[in-house]
């Protein structure tokens, strides 16, 4: 996959840019703004058993607008209707709501947004084809399983302007098809397909890579005892435990507040295995390089070099009341971990015996000062013996810190890397991405 | 004949609603089943975070959900473009994955008797404006940050309150009309102190005082002046030994009791999950078809009931999103399991399976842009005959814990390990000191039958959370949970690592 910058304006684009000028015909004496633009037209399909659980398709399109004064600022959002005329009034009783709103406020001491002009483009045309026709493709393959999950296909759309001039844009039109195949119980095995283009071949590629591990899971599944096991984590269940770390861990914000999960990284010089290198990668991922205050994100945010904590994420907010340099957001959005030396085709060789983690589920921290977290393996899950798969593992809960498993407990991590493209859609289709090894870890600890 | 666009909602949105409605009819095609939901929803967010106020924020969703049902298939179209051009395309995109979908679905959706409600219900609060006095909010939140910071050990401390307000019209191409308004209050208040490595938090009620209502939700719930006590309790947690680690009773008040229903009940119940539709995602169930009527889900105390009839609960409605009319239900009756929360479609879709196991008006979306499925509304636990002082008496050893702070449950919904924080002990039947980073961990169904008493009514809140995720595509959705302070029998509990 492969994104290129445009010198073309798409319909959307214009529609956006209008909406931004009509914003800058009704500033009265000192205004400013800034706006976010967030739309998509999106084909879902949920699937459940092999069959078709609910079609549908979602249109929808945010205006989120901040008009500021001096220091003072406050924000409003609506959905657009599309309608020029109706868009136009709404806007402009939103500006008065916001006016007014501005008479009642104090000075923001952390207000600060880009000043600095930078336009950027950056479309991806769609190559999708019609929904239905994969759909076709998706049933075709899928009846001889119990087949579930989603495809979420069409385009996305993020837009800034600001009373500057300042006008950035990105679009890409995207399809993910984020499916399991089930044997009975919580058997199954869990795969994805995503990109720009839909290739019949990769697909099916794909599908019977995810059928032939189901295979595995006719074995009777077999429970180990809690405790300490050597456990090999693909880099579809280290994203889980990578994840984590956009919740509060490498954000300025959080190591300030010591609410961060790694702030003894920051405050006592904690440090994880050598060969972590973990960093925040905008121009690599999918999502827009610009932000909703206008700065565009750094290209590269190195968080934790050789182990140790060297970079945080930081917000213009936190930046101007720390008097930083702003970076981006405080959330992950692109995460780049570096690949490490263990060959993929010999992780079983080196597992030895323990277990193959194929996924991780629903993570929460146990102790945050440690950085110790909590959850359990789901779906394609396995026991190893001498190298050898010999049993699907019955669900286990595990509890242990990031500073044992990706610290001294970290074996290694895998020279080929995967790309895992968020299938989320909480309110609207997510444009995160992780490229993640895999990572073999001595005496993981298993709980329940 | 009616205009392109109906009348502006801003002027009138009530009319707007009836008119947009009345707009869908006249283009409403010739199938077995059309409908349309409209959701009008405008959210203020007010916040002080280190006495700074943030920057307000106003959220103004509107948009609707046209569905289709014809020749066995099903399909939807979502649309902020209201116009008739609008509707008219979502008509067509919903009738077009109709057809597609028909011979392919999961059911034949034909044969399935869709509800086509009539009336109109407005929940507390509708008739005072949430919003009304932006300036005396900022004041009071502002006056609560302040008085938040009591010791220089306080790191970090916010308060905010989130507001909306939300008129839905549910209307069937063939003439039913059901319109409702929601106004519903979501406070926030916590501290957060700090001590070398480990830094304690606080939360006004667990972050669990959401309810419908005006803004005497927040008023009158002690919210004001909360502040300095929930630094003190931040602060002695810091100064608090680890929770102790052994098999031991376990009380948990109100605001944990939310989230052990929701995780180990509710989700579990969800009749779509029971049928497979969550699997990709959020998950499965231990709960199955055949186990409705007879499975011993916990002790004979444990009384569950889905009530979204209970007014000032967050979750609270007249019909749910696909029109069925609210009732309560109980899905646990004297610890043995009664019904799942299934709305209408799933009903029909386990009793063609040969499983006629009921369900309640559980059909919920997160907004217009999100098709309905089986959700918890109010989920509660009804009341038991115990006192508070009388169930700390009957402890020998064991732990008292109160508010979430992590929660973590396999996709089954039963093995589980959940965290609060704030913790006291309780020692040969009085309470004792507190203890930090109280945890617990169980398995769903042996958990609940370890229950040995259910406070009574005077030890009863009711909360709720506006963050309950699912679905594919994605919803976050606004439950309530009432429920009395309980007690657990020998359970694994422990601390953080020394």
């Amino acid at each position: 996959m492969s994104m290129s910058p445009s010198t073309t304006t798409t319909d959307m684009q214009q529609q956006f840019h209008a909406l931004a000028d009509f914003i800058a015909t009704r500033l009265q004496g000192s205004e400013r703004f800034t706006c976010w633009f967030s739309g998509e037209s999106t084909d879902f399909v949920r699937f459940n058993r092999g069959l078709i659980r609910q079609p549908g398709h979602v249109r929808q399109a945010n205006l989120s607008l901040s008009l500021i004064d001096g220091q003072r600022q406050a924000r409003g959002e609506f959905s657009l209707s599309g309608e020029t005329q109706t868009d136009h009034a709404r806007l402009a009783r939103l500006i008065e709501d916001l006016r007014a709103q501005l008479r009642d406020l104090p000075d923001d001491p952390y207000l600060l947004i880009a000043t600095e002009v930078q336009d950027s483009t950056r479309v991806v045309a769609s190559k999708l084809p019609q929904t239905g026709d994969m759909v076709e493709e998706i049933l075709a393959a899928a009846h001889a399983h119990d087949f579930v999950g989603i495809l979420a296909s069409g385009p996305l759309y993020r837009g800034f302007a600001n009373s500057y001039g300042q006008r950035n844009w990105h679009e890409i039109a995207s399809f993910n098809l984020d499916f399991s195949l089930y044997l009975a119980g919580d058997k199954a095995v869990k795969s994805s397909y995503a990109g720009f283009e839909w290739q019949s071949d990769a697909f099916r590629a794909r599908y019977a890579d995810a059928a032939a591990q189901l295979e595995l899971l006719r074995r009777p599944a077999q429970r180990i005892a809690p405790g300490p096991c050597r456990a090999y984590l693909t880099p579809t269940a280290l994203s889980e435990v990578i994840g984590m770390l956009g919740w509060a861990g490498v954000s300025e914000k959080s190591l300030r507040t010591k609410y961060s999960s790694l702030r003894r990284m920051r405050d006592e010089g904690l440090r994880l295995h050598p060969s972590i290198q973990l960093a925040e990668h905008t121009a690599a991922g999918l999502g827009p390089a610009f932000q909703p205050q206008g700065f565009i994100k750094a290209p590269r945010v190195e968080l934790i070099r050789d182990g140790a904590l060297i970079g945080s994420l930081v917000s213009p907010r936190t930046a101007r009341e720390y008097g930083l340099q702003p970076n981006g957001d405080e959330g992950m959005d692109a995460v780049e971990l570096a690949a490490g030396t263990l060959p993929q085709a010999e992780v079983l060789k080196t597992l030895g015996d323990g277990v193959y983690i194929g996924n991780l589920w629903y993570l929460n921290y146990s102790d945050r000062a440690s950085c110790r977290m909590t959850g359990m393996t789901r779906f394609a899950s396995f026991k190893v013996e001498g190298g050898e798969i010999v049993a699907p593992l019955e669900v286990m809960r595990f509890d242990e810190s990031l500073y044992r498993m990706l610290g001294d407990k970290l074996l290694g991590l895998t020279r080929e890397r995967e790309l895992l493209i968020d299938s989320q859609s909480y309110e609207q289709r997510g444009t995160g991405s992780m490229l993640l090894p895999g990572a073999l870890i001595d005496d993981f600890s298993f709980v329940l | 004949m009616f205009p392109a666009t109906s009348s502006d909602p801003h002027a009138d949105p009530q009319a707007w609603l009836h008119q947009t409605a009345a707009l869908f009819r006249s283009l409403a095609p010739a199938v077995d089943f059309c409908s349309l939901r409209i959701v009008d929803e405008r959210s203020d967010y007010l916040g002080v975070r280190q006495d700074v106020l943030q920057p307000p924020s106003t959220s103004q969703s509107r948009g609707a959900m046209v569905s289709v049902v014809h020749r066995g298939g099903y399909g939807y179209a979502a649309t902020s473009d209201l116009s008739a051009a609008g509707l008219r395309e979502a008509i067509h995109r919903a009738m077009d994955w109709a057809a597609r979908s028909a011979g392919h679905s999961v059911i034949d959706f034909t044969r399935i008797e869709l509800p086509r409600p009539q009336g109109r219900y407005a929940s507390p609060g509708v008739t005072a404006p949430v919003q009304r006095a932006r300036r005396e909010i900022i004041d009071l939140l502002m006056a609560e940050s302040k008085a938040c910071r009591t010791d220089a050990r306080i790191v970090d401390w916010s308060a905010s309150l989130w507001t909306s307000a939300t008129d839905q019209l549910y209307a069937t191409a063939d003439g039913a009309e059901a319109f409702q308004q929601f106004r519903q209050v979501m406070p926030s208040l916590s501290v957060s102190a700090n001590a070398g490595a480990d830094t304690q938090t606080r939360s006004f009620a667990g972050g669990g005082l959401c309810r419908q209502g005006d803004l005497s939700v927040l008023l009158d719930s002690g919210f004001v002046g909360s502040g300095p006590r929930l630094a003190a309790e931040a602060i002695a947690l810091l100064e608090a030994p680890n929770c102790p680690t052994g098999r031991m009773d376990l009380l948990l008040m109100p605001s944990q009791m939310m989230l052990q229903i929701h995780e180990s009940i509710g989700h579990p119940l969800e009749l779509d999950r029971i049928l497979g539709d969550e699997r990709n995602f959020a998950g499965t169930s231990f709960v199955t078809l055949d186990m409705f009527g007879h499975y011993q889900y916990g002790s004979p105390l444990l009384n569950i009931s889905f009530d979204p009839t209970r007014a000032e609960e967050l979750a609270s409605y007249g019909w749910d999103d696909e029109g069925t009319p609210a009732s309560k239900v109980f899905v646990i009756r004297d610890g043995v399991l009664q019904h799942p929360l299934g709305g209408s479609i799933s009903q029909a879709r386990a009793a063609m399976a040969g499983h006629a196991v009921g369900g309640a008006a559980s059909a919920r979306a997160s907004s217009w842009n999100r098709p309905p499925l089986d959700r918890m509304s109010n989920l509660n636990v009804e009341p038991g005959d115990s006192t508070l002082d009388e169930m700390i008496a009957s402890v020998e050893r064991g732990v008292l814990m109160d508010g979430n702070i992590s929660w973590s449950i396999d996709d089954s919904r039963n093995k589980f390990q959940f965290g609060c924080e704030y913790g006291r002990l309780i020692e040969n039947g009085e309470l004792k000191g507190v203890v930090r980073n109280p945890n617990y961990r169980g398995i769903s169904a042996s958990f609940w039958r370890s229950l040995r008493a259910v406070g009574n009514a005077g030890t009863l809140e009711v909360m709720g959370t506006p963050f309950c995720g699912k679905a594919e595509p994605s919803q976050i959705i606004r439950v309530g949970h009432a429920s009395p302070a309980c007690l657990f029998s020998d359970v694994e509990v422990f601390g953080a690592e020394a």
